[in-house]
């Protein structure tokens, strides 16, 4: 390829040559790479003299490219503004070929976009609109999962157990080594910081309190949640949208098979069933995190340890953390599901419903944990 | 684009080239040329191994044996860069057009010219609206691949294939998916192409009326035999191949033994 390579023949040359009122242009030379070429705007002045045409000329070209057809062009629209005939039977047979070719089909007029700014108050109209159309899509969507759940409840609901089993698997047992690692750690920080306090009193013991209490009540439940919208939720957002991509949720609806029954229930089963238990495991990492700081730094005596948390944390806590997993488990489905239902059709569009899966599932995760955390105070457990 | 002086020189040529994914092997000891500003088109039944072949004669998949020579360069044997080089001048149409979702179709065009030449920004965007033209699809720069239909999105594949000016073009299946006037017109326009730009086309394809209307030369691949079995200008092949499976395949007959 030419233009890789730095070109070493002759520069590209343009003479210009009047002969009465023709105005001869003959190119030669190399034209072909990214050499600079002649300057157009002298030509312009040439065209100013007024010839009755203008001639194109092969004068020893060596090679070209489609730069030479877009020097062409140029000279051909510079012609046309000022009326003058423009005539290029005298290049090479290929030019004159895709010459033809490139002006063979016309612009269709309105393919160009409007490229003026739309004013401000457009953009806001625009804005609300569309934020209207989005809202109704996903109160649509949610229909479409309640009336879902409602197959189910009778039994009517049509989807794979393989399909189910391997989401379970996937959000289930797959998720461990994560959640272990972070809830563990949570444990560890939580105990940090109660101990720091704590210590001015002497009441390090204190410190199961705060993980037990922190862990059973939100800790465990949210951040099992957050984890589960990064992990399954984004990825739950690509399978859905890259299946939108290739027409394969068209294909299922076509057969008659609802899509959120056969996509979206098993995922949604697999995360409201899954979330509870990896939180309750989440619980006790959390809490064996505590215990380490508690006994390894703080010197307290493990079965002290394990007493005060089992006095601090009755079950009723527990059962507040697993409400919430068991809210935030529908959050992450819901969302990663919505999400890709609602993909476009390209590459770019997958990536845009995984990050919006993934954010509305950890906005709507914090909301529901605030309305919940209020709804509990209320009912004062 | 420049005019070779030695038609007989090959463009391409394939020596004892297998073709395997893993130990599952596709074709074996292929060998054969691609000459100069041919038409060349690659042929076989559904599953031989047509767009490996392709993808091992771009540079995209390494051969698990063989050689593959671009002139006299041998293309395995060569630093990354020369590779790379070569490539280039590879214009490759990918089946369904493989453009850039995220880009407009300028944006596709444009790309290889802002990576690989010293161009300004006005005179690549004069070059992009060329190639745009030539496709016929003339102020569709600011359209998105999502936007516009399958046919037109064949169509600004090949604009982005042209837009460094290839000497060596490749087509993965181009009539698949589009009307019969349309691949016609798409035939039209690789014969026109080619004559203006005298450049090798190679084409991958089982569009038996876009073989006979284009192809000056070809191979014929076979799946059972995993090797090719027959090659040289289609119609020829048609009337006068001995291997009554390409003759078949070549008339569109169905039923063995009538021949």
């Amino acid at each position: 390829m030419a233009q890789a390579l730095p070109s070493a023949g002759p520069p590209a040359q343009l003479h210009r040559q009047r002969e009465d009122d023709r105005l001869i242009l003959a190119f030669a030379g190399d034209w072909k790479g990214d050499q600079p070429l002649p300057s157009l705007a002298e030509l312009g002045a040439a065209l100013g003299a007024a010839p009755r045409e203008v001639v194109l000329r092969d004068a020893g070209l060596l090679g070209w490219d489609s730069r030479l057809l877009v020097f062409v062009l140029r000279i051909r629209d510079l012609c046309a503004a000022q009326g003058i005939a423009c005539r290029d039977e005298e290049l090479p047979q290929g030019v004159q070929r895709l010459l033809a070719l490139a002006t063979a089909v016309p612009e269709r007029p309105g393919s160009r976009q409007d490229e003026g700014r739309p004013s401000l108050l457009h953009e806001l109209g625009e804005g609300a609109l569309l934020w209207g159309r989005k809202s109704i899509d996903n109160l649509v969507f949610f229909g479409e999962v309640f009336f879902s759940l409602t197959r189910l409840l009778r039994g009517r609901a049509r989807f794979r157990a393989s399909d189910l089993l391997l989401h379970l698997q996937e959000a289930g047992i797959a998720a461990l080594p994560i959640v272990t690692l972070i809830s563990l750690l949570v444990g560890v920080i939580l105990a940090f910081v109660g101990a720091v306090q704590l210590r001015l009193f002497g009441a390090e013991i204190y410190i199961a309190n705060a993980v037990a209490l922190g862990m059973a009540r939100d800790m465990g439940a949210m951040m099992t949640g957050i984890l589960m919208a990064g992990r399954t939720g984004a990825a739950y957002a690509a399978q859905l949208g890259s299946m939108q991509v290739n027409e394969e949720i068209d294909a299922l609806r076509t057969f008659g098979v609802a899509p959120v029954d056969f996509l979206v229930l098993p995922r949604l089963i697999a995360l409201v069933l899954m979330v509870p238990l990896l939180t309750v495991y989440a619980d006790l990492m959390g809490i064996l995190g505590g215990a380490l700081v508690g006994v390894g730094l703080f010197d307290l005596p493990l079965t002290q340890y394990y007493q005060q948390t089992a006095s601090a944390v009755p079950l009723i806590h527990f059962a507040t953390g697993l409400i919430k997993a068991l809210a935030y488990g529908a959050i992450v489905a819901v969302a990663g599901c919505l999400r890709g239902m609602q993909c476009g059709r390209s590459a770019a569009a997958v990536g845009e419903a995984t990050t919006a899966a993934v954010v509305s599932a950890i906005v709507w995760i914090i909301v529901a944990n605030a309305v919940l955390t209020v709804i509990f105070h209320i009912l004062g457990i | 684009m420049e005019h070779h002086t030695t038609p007989s020189a090959a463009h391409l040529r394939v020596e004892n080239l297998t073709l395997a994914y893993g130990d599952l092997v596709i074709q074996k000891d292929l060998c054969f040329e691609i000459p100069r500003a041919s038409i060349f088109i690659i042929m076989g039944g559904s599953g031989c191994g047509k767009s490996t072949l392709l993808r091992h004669l771009v540079g995209l998949q390494r051969p698990a044996a063989g050689r593959i020579y671009y002139g006299e360069r041998c293309f395995w044997a060569l630093e990354d860069k020369e590779r790379e080089a070569i490539m280039r001048g590879c214009g490759i149409l990918y089946q369904s057009g493989a453009l850039w979702s995220s880009l407009t179709l300028a944006e596709n065009i444009a790309l290889p010219l802002r990576e690989y030449t010293r161009l300004r920004a006005a005179e690549i965007k004069d070059l992009v609206e060329l190639k745009l033209a030539l496709v016929g699809l003339a102020g569709f720069g600011d359209f998105y691949p999502a936007q516009i239909s399958g046919g037109m999105r064949k169509r600004a594949g090949l604009a982005r294939a042209l837009a460094l000016d290839p000497d060596i073009l490749f087509f993965d299946e181009p009539s698949a998916g589009l009307d019969p006037v349309s691949a016609a017109r798409l035939d039209e326009l690789i014969l026109e192409l080619r004559e203006s730009l005298g450049a090798t086309v190679v084409v991958v394809t089982h569009e038996l009326a876009s073989i006979f209307a284009i192809g000056t030369d070809g191979i014929f691949l076979d799946a059972e035999s995993k090797t090719l079995i027959a090659r040289g200008n289609p119609r020829t092949l048609r009337d006068e191949c001995r291997e009554p499976s390409v003759r078949r395949f070549l008339t569109r007959d169905a039923k063995e033994g009538r021949t």
